[in-house]
């Protein structure tokens, strides 16, 4: 087992990547980002990282760098928050559609305006259909862990697609705490180099990225998303890997405590933790509360969210974004859509909360919960309500 | 569990108390978690830092409003915050200041536990410097047994390289110096 040992959860990613040991990091430092590529920057500058670190203006840069390294065959990371993210939105979709197996930590922060520099989703969330694998981290070891996991999901050869890892900002990102981290030799085993399947190279040229006309475009926008929707099993292949290395098991869709709930709450991120604290206290009280945690949004796992999520009568589900001038919280539609063809469908109360970092303790869980059963009992309630906000 | 804030002025490393405290803890085996409260950094305007220590994994990631204790870094401090707000029933306030406990309790009618040390004449005699944080520490180590002694010292040493000895040398002088009511 590798040691057990506290640090901040930024340095555990770095540690990740440096343990993946990538070939090329383009980065431009964004708070709170800022401390993952700082500590790479130094990983390589004091030669224990042997990487290509590019030092890049803009994100947009960062991307387009990321897309040269990784078509040269090279292993290739990122990560960025925010503002970054979207200066770089345009790229997203050119790597994913190239299948380029980049992996990227994005450490969520919410968008301007107004400025703001906290945490929220809206940065991925506004990204969502850009065609990359997305996962959630829920705490330190798992961002740790889902870093390594990425590569090895990004560069399968039955997957070859990027991969963002998405960890709170502030509230995962600038926490010190414990985890355990992995020997070199079970990276070794767990982590082959990459071998990709084209490269531009000056004795074998091939076309990257090419021209399509209308004749031909739907059929890549297809074969793009049979490849996200078969990465899954893929994902699945990969977690029970690193479960049998580490004994640290991950799954798509996770319950928490829903033995006998009719009720429960559906998070994404960090919520996961303090989901679980929030369950423990209304069960002490009597409550048929229970939690369900996703992990993965994208490709969104369908079928493990209508096996876990039909079982019960009631759906919280917690969101940290807001689709403006849509239907409330991007998680909540996306489980509404899965939940529109059965006969029976849960009540779902969309809830968003925690924006731009706004703090969100167990009694506002405790809340959103009164609020969804007055609601039940009124046989009414709005389509999300904003937690907390004053009007 | 135990929850901990450290209120001090930016640049006087009350985060970097938060960590020391968490990772000893977590060198200890148990399980610790230690944040700022996030924002721009700005030297000189209050602050505060968390930590959170427990035998078992710790789930909350919110700010921390009711503590077992409180340690204030900075006197000044007094007459802009309350650091006795929240704290828990049979928890402490930890001060670093001149006046004695009785003095403290007279002139800000604080009704919680308190302690007192001189840390900042401490840090300017050892440190040569008025950063409070690792002297607090001492203090912290004084009134309660969150982590032993012994287990501060890694952390510090790692933190602060060549002058970790007067850092450790502070929290020393602090645990000795520590007063509270009798």
């Amino acid at each position: 087992m590798g040691k057990r040992i506290g640090m901040e959860v930024s340095l555990m990613v770095s540690e990740a990547v440096k343990l993946a040991d990538v070939d090329v990091i383009a980065a431009y430092p964004i708070t709170p980002q800022t401390h993952i590529v700082e500590h790479l920057s130094e990983l390589v500058a004091d030669g224990h990282l042997n990487a290509e670190y590019i030092c890049v203006e803009s994100e947009h840069s960062a991307m387009s760098a990321c897309a040269g390294s990784s078509a040269a065959g090279a292993r290739t990371y990122t990560a960025t928050s925010s503002q970054g993210l979207q200066l770089m939105s345009e790229l997203l979709y050119v790597v994913s559609a190239m299948r380029m197996p980049i992996v990227m930590t994005v450490v969520n922060r919410t968008l301007s305006a107004p400025l703001s520099i906290w945490n929220d989703q809206s940065d991925i969330m506004a990204n969502r259909d850009c065609g990359w694998i997305m996962i959630f981290a829920e705490n330190g070891q798992e961002s740790f862990d889902q870093t390594l996991c990425a590569f090895r999901i990004a560069e399968d050869r039955r997957v070859l697609l990027p991969v963002a890892v998405n960890m709170d900002g502030f509230i995962l990102s600038h926490v010190i705490e414990p985890y355990q981290t992995v020997e070199e030799e079970i990276v070794e085993k767990f982590l082959p180099p990459f071998d990709p399947l084209y490269t531009l190279h000056p004795d074998r040229p091939v076309t990257m990225g090419a021209f399509a006309m209308p004749e031909l475009f739907a059929e890549t926008k297809m074969a793009h998303e049979i490849a996200i929707r078969d990465s899954y099993a893929v994902i699945r292949e990969v977690w029970d890997h690193w479960g049998e290395l580490t004994g640290r098991r991950y799954e798509p869709v996770e319950e928490y405590m829903t033995e006998g709930a009719d009720t429960v709450f559906v998070t994404i991120g960090s919520y996961g933790e303090l989901g679980m604290d929030v369950v423990d206290r209304l069960r002490a009280a009597g409550k048929k509360v229970g939690l369900v945690k996703i992990r993965l949004f994208r490709p969104f796992p369908y079928r493990d969210i209508l096996n876990s999520l039909t079982k019960f009568e009631n759906l919280l589900i917690v969101d940290r974004a807001l689709s403006v001038g849509g239907v409330g919280g991007p998680l909540a539609s996306e489980i509404k859509t899965a939940l529109y063809r059965l006969e029976k469908r849960p009540n779902v109360f969309s809830f968003i909360a925690g924006l731009s970092g706004r703090d969100v303790p167990p009694e506002k869980f405790i809340e959103m919960y009164e609020e969804a059963m007055e609601g039940l009992k009124k046989n009414q309630w709005d389509e999300f309500t904003m937690v907390g906000v004053r009007q | 569990m135990i929850e901990i804030i450290f209120h001090g002025r930016g640049g006087q490393g009350a985060v970097t108390s938060a960590e020391m405290l968490a990772l000893a803890a977590i060198g200890e085996g148990k399980y610790a978690q230690a944040f700022p409260n996030f924002g721009p950094e700005r030297r000189g305007a209050p602050v505060v830092a968390f930590a959170r220590i427990d035998t078992k994994p710790i789930r909350l990631r919110t700010k921390i409003y009711t503590p077992d204790v409180a340690v204030v870094l900075d006197p000044s401090l007094l007459s802009i915050v309350d650091p006795a707000k929240g704290i828990k029933e049979g928890g402490i306030l930890i001060i670093n200041s001149r006046k004695s406990v009785t003095e403290l309790r007279k002139q800000y009618g604080f009704t919680v536990r308190l302690a007192a040390v001189d840390a900042t004449t401490i840090a300017r005699e050892v440190l040569g410097l008025p950063i409070t944080n690792t002297t607090m520490l001492g203090a912290l180590l004084a009134m309660t047994s969150v982590v032993e002694e012994e287990h501060l010292i890694e952390p510090l040493k790692n933190r602060f390289g060549r002058i970790a000895e007067k850092n450790i040398n502070a929290m020393k002088r602090a645990i000795t110096e520590t007063k509270t009511e009798v």
